[in-house]
């Protein structure tokens, strides 16, 4: 019994190992390719080992959400606009005085550091209890439950949140295009800041 | 528990925090930024669920899925500012677009 009970902790350590090496490398895969059509793609295989590694976490809808929302429909936009801008590369370290990308990645080394000094000043005083949890911890069942009575003004908030957003992308598209249509056509008298005064017609 | 402990969760999390703000601060395409700005919502995910599994209360998933709801926003719009700049013929450079400067 304990040595089947250690042999799934070794499987379930490989796998989170290998999940972790994989969202690590990928993540500095999306950062450093130069043409972003691979950044998105090496950002669907982040998202992808993120989801294994929140199912390690017994937090099954999250993952199964995180698969058909993010890898699926949000990075389908985003690689169709990547396509569609035709994806010209820039060379990834490329641009700005060469002190600038150096303070970023100091920046970037001493927020890591400071993230690590807090998990470690925590390690020993909180994170030695785990608590005990039913299997139909994250299931969604559970996950709707919450919805629906703790969190439903989040729930309806985000909604909003969702319409606001779908509102902002139709008028960003109309307004561009219009730009766009007036640039190659100009009207006489008619400049992108008389825009009001086009209103009536 | 199987498996790591949550301060392993954690540490992998702020590694994904770490380098998402390291792509949005080095890179200049719009597209990476937006890219990069993903992996740092995704690390900060992954501290709320780690943390959610260590108390044992699910409030921190439900945490989770209102965040990828904002990312989604997020790529909504900030896809549609990328398209609109590429449609007037901007140079897609964060660092050229300097019309706001004070």
């Amino acid at each position: 019994m304990i040595v089947a009970a250690s042999a799934s902790n070794v499987v379930v350590w490989i796998v989170w190992i290998g999940a972790a090496i994989a969202c690590i490398g990928s993540a500095i895969a999306v950062v450093s390719f130069s043409n972003p059509f691979y950044s998105a793609l090496a950002l669907i295989g982040n998202l992808g080992s993120l989801a294994v590694l929140y199912l390690l976490l017994s937090a099954e809808f999250v993952a199964a959400a995180q698969v058909l929302v993010y890898a699926g429909a949000v990075m389908v936009m985003f690689l169709f606009v990547i396509a569609y801008l035709g994806g010209h590369a820039d060379t990834p370290w490329a641009g700005g005085p060469r002190w600038q990308t150096l303070a970023a990645i100091g920046a970037a080394a001493a927020l890591f550091v400071e993230i690590l000094v807090v998990i470690a000043i925590d390690a020993s005083s909180h994170f030695s209890t785990q608590a005990q949890i039913t299997s139909a911890f994250g299931s969604p069942a559970q996950i709707g439950e919450l919805f629906l009575t703790d969190h439903l003004l989040a729930f309806e908030l985000t909604s909003i949140v969702l319409l606001i957003a779908a509102i902002g992308g139709v008028i960003l598209g109309a307004h561009s295009r219009r730009a766009a249509q007036e640039e190659t056509h100009p009207r006489p008298g008619m400049t992108f800041t008389t825009r009001a005064s086009e209103e009536p017609q | 528990m199987k498996g790591p402990e949550i301060g392993w969760y954690l540490g992998v999390a702020g590694l994904l925090f770490t380098t998402g703000a390291l792509g949005v601060l080095i890179r200049r395409s719009p597209l990476i930024v937006l890219l990069s700005l993903e992996i740092m919502l995704n690390g900060g995910n992954l501290a709320l669920i780690a943390a959610s599994r260590h108390y044992g209360r699910a409030d921190g998933q439900i945490f989770a899925l209102a965040v990828m709801a904002v990312a989604a926003s997020e790529v909504v719009v900030g896809l549609g500012l990328i398209v609109a700049m590429a449609r007037r013929r901007l140079t897609l450079d964060v660092d050229k677009l300097t019309t706001l400067r004070g």
